[in-house]
């Protein structure tokens, strides 16, 4: 398994030369800045818009960016697939065509047809149009949304992470062939499969049932945790306070407690026995409504809210750097804004774990609750 | 503005009586504290879905 060795040692020293590009670029920002030719993120609308691009998904892998001496815009990272299912078919090309540009204002022209890129969403223009119009509340009035299939920021993080998962778990389950003690980075991920199974699955779903939903509540926990762990770090990700993706794991969480349901969950839900036959029906909608709404929502909102306020929280801390440039100075101010963000991160990491092991918690208990058996009824 | 705020003070009081209540538990049972923590922490979740449900559809 010398590959899999190589691999994370690449990744690490990947993050740890990103960490220092990093910071060499926020420094030459600064310079920039005192030198007060109307420094980029200068002003609170400037770094409330570059929050909420952030927190967005986006069609380029873009680290950083910056503006060199010639007043040039540079950004660094790479581009990613564009996918998109148009009037006329498949239409795929990279999102470097675009160049950076998010107002419609570059056309990309291919088989015939023409995009635009506005707000991170691909609009196709209609027959005839050459450039993109809006109307007075800035919708485009002469394009369309396209079905976007596109290999995004956030499912390029799902891809890498899966796969990441998959080499990993694989060769922790091919360890225990051979010997009996995991080896390397398997020592790290043992201790954790076996609390998610003691702590959290077996208490929840009980002794009988719960080695059917192990494998379930292990990748969803794996998953969620990673995920949120990769969104702190310079990289960029946000893919778990994307609500598509915590809806869809919602979904899947639904599905499961649904289908497993027993005969005497069911019953309990549609016409709850011990009280009065008047009640029942008003029971039912309740229990229903609370069975297939408001449990996947509550886990779908809190997942989602919880990492973008996250995150938004973060970004603000680090942008205090400029807003409070006049006030305590470029000394106090970028400080400041260290200490605050060093700590806040430290809490985030603590949040990434509390978030994935309450997800997975409720998750347990939910599928406990459609297993149960209702022998002894009340 | 106000709704946030508002919704922060209630969630505040109803982790503050989920927290006090289960110290309080602990302390005078410390041998059933992994439960005790467990339910605590189910009851947090669900509060703080509730609270982020309303700050999400308030904004």
């Amino acid at each position: 398994m010398k590959v899999a060795q190589k691999t994370i040692k690449f990744l690490l020293i990947a993050v740890i030369a990103l960490f220092t590009t990093v910071s060499f670029a926020s420094e030459s920002d600064k310079k920039h800045d005192d030198q007060n030719d109307g420094g980029r993120v200068n002003t609170k609308s400037e770094v409330e818009e570059y929050i909420l691009h952030h927190i967005k998904d986006s069609h380029d892998f873009s680290l950083f960016s910056y503006t060199n001496d010639e007043g040039e815009r540079k950004h660094v990272g790479f581009p990613l697939p564009v996918i998109l299912w148009s009037s006329e078919g498949l239409v795929t090309f990279m999102s470097s065509e675009f160049h950076h540009n998010d107002d419609g204002h570059v056309i990309v022209e291919k088989n015939g047809l023409k995009f635009a890129k506005i707000h991170s969403k691909i609009f196709e223009l209609n027959t005839g149009a050459t450039a993109v119009s809006f109307d007075e509340t800035h919708h485009a009035t002469n394009a369309n949304k396209t079905l976007d299939f596109s290999i995004t920021k956030s499912a390029f993080g799902l891809i890498v992470i899966g796969l990441l998962m998959l080499l990993w778990f694989s060769k922790l389950a091919r360890q225990y062939k051979t010997k009996k003690v995991p080896t390397g980075f398997g020592r790290v991920l043992e201790p954790l499969v076996l609390y998610v199974r003691d702590e959290i699955a077996k208490p929840n779903i009980g002794e009988k049932h719960y080695r059917r939903f192990t494998g379930y509540l292990l990748t969803v926990f794996f998953f969620i945790w990673i995920l949120n762990l990769a969104g702190l770090t310079p990289l960029g990700f946000n893919v778990t306070g994307q609500l598509a993706v915590t809806g869809c794991l919602a979904i899947f969480t639904l599905v499961i407690y649904t289908i497993s349901g027993t005969k005497g969950y069911w019953m309990h839900m549609l016409w709850m026995p011990g009280v009065p036959v008047l009640i029942r029906p008003i029971l039912a909608v309740i229990e229903l409504a609370g069975a297939l709404i408001i449990k996947p929502f509550s886990l779908l909102v809190r997942l989602f809210a919880n990492i973008s306020a996250g995150h938004i929280v973060v970004m603000s801390l680090i942008a205090i750097m400029f807003t409070l440039k006049e006030s305590l100075g470029v000394v106090g101010a970028t400080g400041l804004s260290l200490v605050l963000s060093f700590f806040i991160t430290l809490i985030e990491v603590l949040v990434a774990f509390l978030q994935a092991y309450i997800f997975t918690m409720l998750s347990a208990l939910f599928i406990g609750m459609a297993v149960e058996d209702h022998a002894e009824a009340h | 503005m106000i709704g946030a705020g508002l919704i922060v003070i209630g969630a505040g009081i109803g982790l503050g009586q989920i927290g006090g209540k289960a110290m309080e538990g602990i302390a005078r049972q410390p041998e059933a504290t992994g439960k005790i923590q467990t339910a605590m922490i189910i009851i947090a979740a669900l509060l703080e879905g509730l609270a982020f449900g309303a700050l999400f559809l308030g904004k």
